[in-house]
C-alpha cells in the first residue's frame, strides 16, 4: 500500500446521468417499499423533480472513484485482498432521477495495520451545477503481500 | 415524530434474502464480485459460503425506516461497519432482521440506531442514521 496516495489529485469522474428506471431497479434490489423511489407523482408531492434514489444509491457513483483508485499503477491495492470495512454517506440532498453527477476522489487516510493497511477513500459527489449532493466515504482494509 | 424518546422502536422488518436477491443487487449496483453468487469462488477464498453484498445489507437496512420518515431527504448521514458476513444458502437463503430505535434526540435531529441481525448474529456495527426532524 502506497502512502503517497494521500493528497494525490485525481480527475473528476465522467458525468453519471441518473435514470428513472435505474432508480426503480436499485430500489427493488434493496427491498425499498416506499413509493417515493418508484412513483414520480409521489416524489413530486414531496418536492422532488422525479423519483428519489435510495440513500445507498450514491455507492453506484462512488464506485467509479474506487475503480480509479484500483487503476492507479502504484496504488498497491489488489481487489482480491481488499475488504470493505466501513461505509458512510453525508448528504446535502438525496439523489433524484435526472441528476447528472460527478465524483471527486480523495484518499484521506492510510494507516498501517499489520502487513496491510487501512485506507480511507472519499468521493465528493456534486450535481451539474457544481452543488454538493453527498460525500461517500469507504474504509478499505487492504491485505499485505503474502 | 417530535415526541421521540430514546429507546423507541420506530420501524422493524425481516427480509428474506435468496441467491436471486444477490444476483439482482449485483445487476442493479454493478458489483459483480463472484463471491456473491459462486460457491466455488467463495470456497476458494476461504469464505463460509456465498455472501450477501455488504452494501445490500446496508441498503435494505436503511430502507426499513424510509416509510416512517416519509421523506428520505431527511437523512443527513448514514454509516455502518461491516462486522459479520451474511451467508446466503443456495436453498434456504438467509433471513435479515432490522430493528430501528431512537438512539439520541438533539437540536432538530435524531440518531436512529439500526440493529441488523442474521441467524442471531449482529452483522452491522455502529449502524447509525442521523435524520432531520420536521
Amino acid at each position: 500500500m502506497n502512502p503517497d496516495l494521500v493528497g494525490r489529485a485525481f480527475a473528476p469522474t465522467a458525468p453519471y446521468l441518473v435514470g428513472r428506471e435505474k432508480v426503480r431497479e436499485f430500489a427493488r434490489a434493496v427491498f425499498a417499499t416506499d413509493p417515493q423511489h418508484t412513483d414520480p407523482d409521489v416524489a413530486r408531492a414531496l418536492g422532488y423533480a422525479d423519483v428519489v434514489a435510495p440513500p445507498t444509491f450514491a455507492m453506484v457513483v462512488q464506485d467509479r472513484t474506487l475503480q480509479q483508485l484500483l487503476a492507479e499503477p502504484d496504488s498497491g491495492i489488489a481487489l482480491e485482498r481488499t475488504i470493505h470495512a466501513e461505509q458512510r454517506f453525508r448528504y446535502t440532498r438525496p439523489i433524484v432521477a435526472g441528476d447528472e453527477l460527478t465524483a471527486q476522489l480523495s484518499i484521506t487516510g492510510v494507516r498501517a495495520v499489520g502487513k496491510g493497511a487501512m485506507v480511507t477513500s472519499e468521493a465528493e459527489i456534486t450535481d451539474a451545477s457544481g452543488a454538493h449532493v453527498v460525500t461517500a466515504t469507504s474504509v478499505l482494509l487492504i491485505g499485505g503481500d503474502e | 415524530m417530535s415526541e421521540l424518546a430514546v429507546g423507541d422502536v420506530v420501524a422493524e422488518r425481516t427480509v428474506q434474502l435468496e441467491r436471486e436477491s444477490l444476483v439482482r443487487y449485483a445487476g442493479a449496483s454493478g458489483d459483480f464480485n463472484p463471491i456473491h453468487y459462486r460457491d466455488d469462488v467463495a470456497a476458494r477464498v476461504g469464505l463460509p459460503g456465498v455472501l450477501a453484498h455488504g452494501m445490500l445489507t446496508m441498503g435494505l437496512s436503511v430502507e426499513t425506516i424510509v416509510p416512517w420518515l416519509g421523506d428520505s431527504g431527511r437523512i443527513l448521514e448514514y454509516g455502518v461497519r461491516f462486522t459479520r458476513p451474511v451467508v446466503v444458502d443456495a436453498s434456504t437463503g438467509a433471513e435479515v432482521t432490522v430493528v430501528a430505535k431512537v438512539g439520541a434526540v438533539e437540536d432538530g435531529a435524531a440518531r436512529i440506531d439500526l440493529t441488523v441481525t442474521c441467524a442471531d448474529t449482529t452483522v452491522l456495527g455502529k449502524a447509525q442514521v442521523r435524520v432531520r426532524l420536521p
